[in-house]
């Protein structure tokens, strides 16, 4: 079965990233607050994801006796099942896809909703306060930025003409100047900001605010029950950091395409790494990863209000202005992106 | 053209086990030694009072009205910038026309305040 290996070779190293990003979140925070972290478990600490692992694995999941066991226990899958789901479309290379369908970016953006459905059926299958408010917060949140993120998505189809992942990059290429990053930046930010307050992280983690209503939707949760949710939020975070990569920083294409003569990349292994490929997703990816953890060590948490000005009063006006500005350099062919 | 969408049903499939597979690991290998405290909704050390299932603030309701407004119409911006350089300026136009159309909703709903959170 070729599918299968092939969804072998995407989940075992997304899962491993999902472990470690834990593992770097609490070293970089702990590096920004001169700590050094976890450094116990293994050389320097290496092993703690898979100790983590092992200790919830041997802890009860508790279901309250109020709860809804049912409802209870499904909640973790519909939260992990979309967000490893839509790495099926991701293109890590040139064709590198293992679904390279015509409507990815339409299956990712229906699959990061279905996300919100997890926290929902958690909080009110709980029954606990805590977890009710926890997850009308985060339902109400989550589908306010979904839809600036729409609209900045929009943005990106414009200018690329094509819902295909892969397509869209081949639209970028050029040069650094052709990336939609120039020509698209406040959708850019737009996108990026939806993101982090999609996923609930901190500075928009009222969700699961830990000082005011202890772990918001997932409070009741234990064990293995707990350790799906958080895969799952962190598996979310690779793939918004990916998406960001491949619709406005051009994915695998190189920066210096265009840049460098073109014998550089003809040389015999400092051409390979100058060239495009899919080191250069993985360093975007990673960067964009490293600024989740970095907003979480800087910021300070937003309050509820503050959050859902910023969705509906400054980013989908900003985005809509930009869609108008866009039609109109769509409908005079300006510059190189969009002739 | 379809064929292309069977590795996505398998990866749904596979996406669903990984979530039901560690939780019934974590049934199976953890202890289980229930206790009327420990199974009780937490309340920060209080007795759970009544059902928690209680009325919310109607603003959560409104903003989901809101939300089905604008998601329909993101959904049917994607089709037309597919199709942006088929369709022309008569395209341009008719969308700026409908998404103009829905700002104004937009501007009425905020002065209408229903944006506000305080």
């Amino acid at each position: 079965m070729q599918i299968s290996a092939k969804i072998t070779l995407l989940l075992t190293p997304l899962l491993l990233a999902v472990a470690y990003t834990t593992f770097a979140e609490r070293k970089i925070i702990g590096y920004m607050q001169i700590r050094i972290g976890p450094n116990r478990v293994g050389p320097r600490g290496f092993l703690q994801p898979i100790a983590d692992a092992l200790k919830l694995l041997t802890k009860e999941v508790i279901v309250p006796t109020n709860a809804n066991r049912y409802l209870f226990l499904t909640a973790p899958v519909l939260a992990i099942a979309p967000s490893l789901a839509a790495w099926a479309v991701v293109p890590f290379d040139d064709g590198m896809a293992i679904a390279d369908i015509n409507a990815g970016l339409l299956y990712i953006l229906a699959l990061t909703s279905l996300g919100v459905y997890g926290i929902i059926v958690a909080g009110w299958a709980s029954n606990s306060r805590y977890a009710l408010l926890g997850s009308l917060r985060s339902a109400a949140q989550i589908i306010s930025y979904e839809i600036a993120m729409g609209f900045a998505l929009v943005g990106v189809i414009m200018a690329a003409g094509s819902l295909n992942l892969g397509e869209i990059v081949e639209a970028q290429r050029g040069s650094v100047y052709h990336w939609f990053l120039l020509p698209l930046l406040p959708l850019f930010l737009v996108y990026f900001i939806s993101g982090v307050a999609e996923t609930n992280r901190a500075p928009f983690d009222v969700a699961e605010g830990e000082s005011e209503i202890v772990a918001g939707f997932h409070v009741e949760y234990s064990g293995m029950a707990f350790a799906v949710f958080f895969l799952a939020e962190y598996a979310n975070m690779i793939l918004i950091s990916a998406l960001t990569a491949l619709l406005f920083l051009g994915g695998w294409l190189s920066p210096l395409e265009g840049l460098l003569p073109q014998a550089a990349f003809a040389l015999p292994v400092i051409g390979w790494v100058l060239d495009g490929g899919i080191h250069w997703f993985l360093a975007k990816t990673a960067f964009f990863l490293f600024l989740f953890l970095w907003f979480r060590a800087t910021f300070p948490r937003y309050r509820y209000d503050q959050i859902m000005r910023l969705g509906w009063k400054v980013l989908i006006p900003v985005t809509i202005v930009w869609l108008f500005l866009e039609g109109v350099a769509v409908a005079f062919g300006l510059g190189p992106w969009f002739a | 053209m379809l064929e292309n969408y069977l590795p996505i049903l398998v990866f749904m499939g596979i996406g669903l086990l990984m979530g039901i597979l560690p939780l019934a690991l974590g049934m199976v290998i953890g202890p289980r030694r229930p206790d009327a405290a420990k199974n009780s909704p937490y309340e920060c050390g209080f007795e759970a009072f009544e059902d928690s299932r209680m009325k919310f603030d109607v603003r959560f309701y409104l903003i989901a009205i809101l939300f089905i407004i604008f998601d329909l119409e993101i959904a049917f911006l994607f089709p037309w910038a597919v199709a942006l350089d088929t369709i022309g300026l008569y395209g341009l136009l008719a969308m700026g026309l409908f998404l103009g159309i829905l700002v104004i909703g937009f501007i009425y709903e905020w002065k209408k305040g229903a944006l506000e959170w305080e």
